[in-house]
């Protein structure tokens, strides 16, 4: 059974048909598996195909060699360069961008500074001229108020000596008037006045 | 045939050459190879030429494993093993290409060839053994002679650090050809038992879950490994050519 199996495989190949019995044995077991490739020596120590080999893999990785050289490593090494000086290059430029906004910042702040104290300085100094305003219009007015009252103390010191002159011509007129009434006669002026000055100087 | 896990490594020819009477025919194994670098640059080069300042997802990727491998090899190497950043980085996508595409269903697994493995190892190894001489001269043999040993025991150390500096082309080459080789015959004997349990019957069908929630377990733990392994293999490169670049620096 395994025989004819072996020999259905083997047929095809087999061109010429007296070498088909030897073709079926080879097949069939595992002893005689040798036999197939020439001289029944395990495959990849068969050195009939060694000088292929070796040729074709000097051609093939000799071509893979020199196209990795050549191409493929001067590829991916300038990609990761190019990828590498592009992450240093923007690393760079967020730097700067950094310092600059730093220095606008510190700027800024300056320029806060500046104005705040500047803005202090013209409150104090229009405080300062409010106060001196204030304090030369109440100098002012102080004099002329006083400058009043001193008006109008003179004023009443020319109206009291007003009045005491005129207070000896009524003590005269009076007095003169009570003496007709009472004795009937005149006294002279210079009595009366005498009498007058007298009263005055007494009382 | 189907369930004969070593048939995936099986070599044949797509278009037969012979030079000289040596064997260079173009293979299953040479089509991979072109398909890994077909793939490889074409994404590479397809993802970055829009290079976009803000990058696209592809062009994400494609940056990613650059600064990836530039800064496992700035760690490694120091900035003078720069120079080697196209090298290192043409080996690492060659060989994760590889391992990935080899993760499809009857993709051939390039990788999986000890005389490929091998082959990038000397390629690394040869690098580091001829800039050493060209940069430091004789003073790169120092790598051989770590300072601060007593001189009785130098004679020993010497000899320990040669042969480990020759065991790394071995080294380097076998891990990555035996991962991967282990790897896919693993996936294709669970994948196997599936196939063969599956043909029993309704108890087979049954009893078939288990290796098939293996392989599936094991195709995700093979991702990994295709990964891994390219990060291993960059990763040594690197540490081998601060040896060129620092031969003292032990």
């Amino acid at each position: 059974m395994f025989v004819t199996s072996a020999y259905a495989q083997t047929a095809p190949a087999a061109t010429d048909p007296h070498a088909a019995p030897a073709g079926e044995v080879h097949t069939e077991t595992g002893a005689a598996h040798g036999g197939e490739h020439g001289g029944g020596v395990f495959p990849p120590f068969d050195s009939t195909h060694f000088a292929s080999q070796l040729l074709w893999l000097v051609i093939t990785f000799g071509l893979f060699y020199l196209l990795m050289k050549k191409v493929i490593v001067p590829r991916v090494g300038g990609i990761l360069e190019h990828r590498h000086d592009r992450i240093a290059q923007d690393l760079d430029e967020a730097a700067r961008l950094k310092a600059e906004a730093d220095a606008a910042v510190e700027t800024y702040e300056k320029e806060l500074a500046a104005a705040r104290s500047k803005g202090h300085q013209i409150a104090e100094t229009a405080r300062e001229a409010a106060k001196t305003k204030a304090a030369a219009d109440r100098a002012a007015i102080e004099a002329e108020l006083s400058e009043k009252l001193a008006a109008a103390e003179t004023r009443i010191g020319e109206i009291k000596a007003q009045a005491f002159a005129e207070v000896g011509q009524i003590a005269e007129e009076t007095a003169s008037a009570i003496v007709d009434q009472l004795i009937g006669a005149k006294a002279s002026g210079e009595d009366i006045k005498a009498a007058v000055a007298a009263a005055k100087t007494g009382a | 045939m189907a369930n004969d896990p070593i048939h995936q490594f099986q070599i044949s020819k797509i278009v037969p050459i012979e030079i000289g009477g040596i064997d260079f025919s173009f293979t299953n194994a040479s089509l991979f190879m072109v398909a890994t670098v077909a793939c490889a640059a074409g994404f590479l080069y397809f993802a970055t030429s829009q290079r976009g300042l803000i990058p696209g997802r592809a062009q994400s990727v494609a940056e990613m494993s650059y600064e990836f491998i530039a800064g496992m090899l700035r760690e490694g190497a120091g900035s003078h093993g720069m120079k080697f950043f196209p090298l290192v980085f043409s080996l690492f996508m060659f060989v994760l290409t590889a391992n990935l595409l080899g993760m499809f269903p009857y993709f051939y697994t390039v990788t999986s060839q000890i005389i490929v493995t091998f082959a990038l190892a000397l390629l690394v190894i040869g690098t580091v053994v001829v800039y050493g001489f060209y940069k430091h001269g004789l003073h790169f043999l120092q790598l051989f002679v770590p300072s601060g040993v007593p001189g009785a025991l130098l004679p020993l150390v010497v000899a320990i650090e040669v042969i480990s500096f020759l065991s790394r082309p071995v080294s380097l080459s076998v891990r990555l050809f035996a991962n991967m080789l282990a790897g896919h015959i693993t996936l294709k004997v669970f994948a196997g038992f599936v196939a063969s349990l599956g043909a029993l019957g309704a108890l087979g069908v049954g009893g078939a879950v288990l290796p098939l929630i293996m392989t599936v377990a094991l195709t995700g733990l093979e991702f990994l490994v295709a990964f891994l392994q390219a990060y291993v293999f960059a990763v040594l490169t690197c540490m081998y050519l601060n040896d060129a670049v620092h031969p003292g620096g032990h």
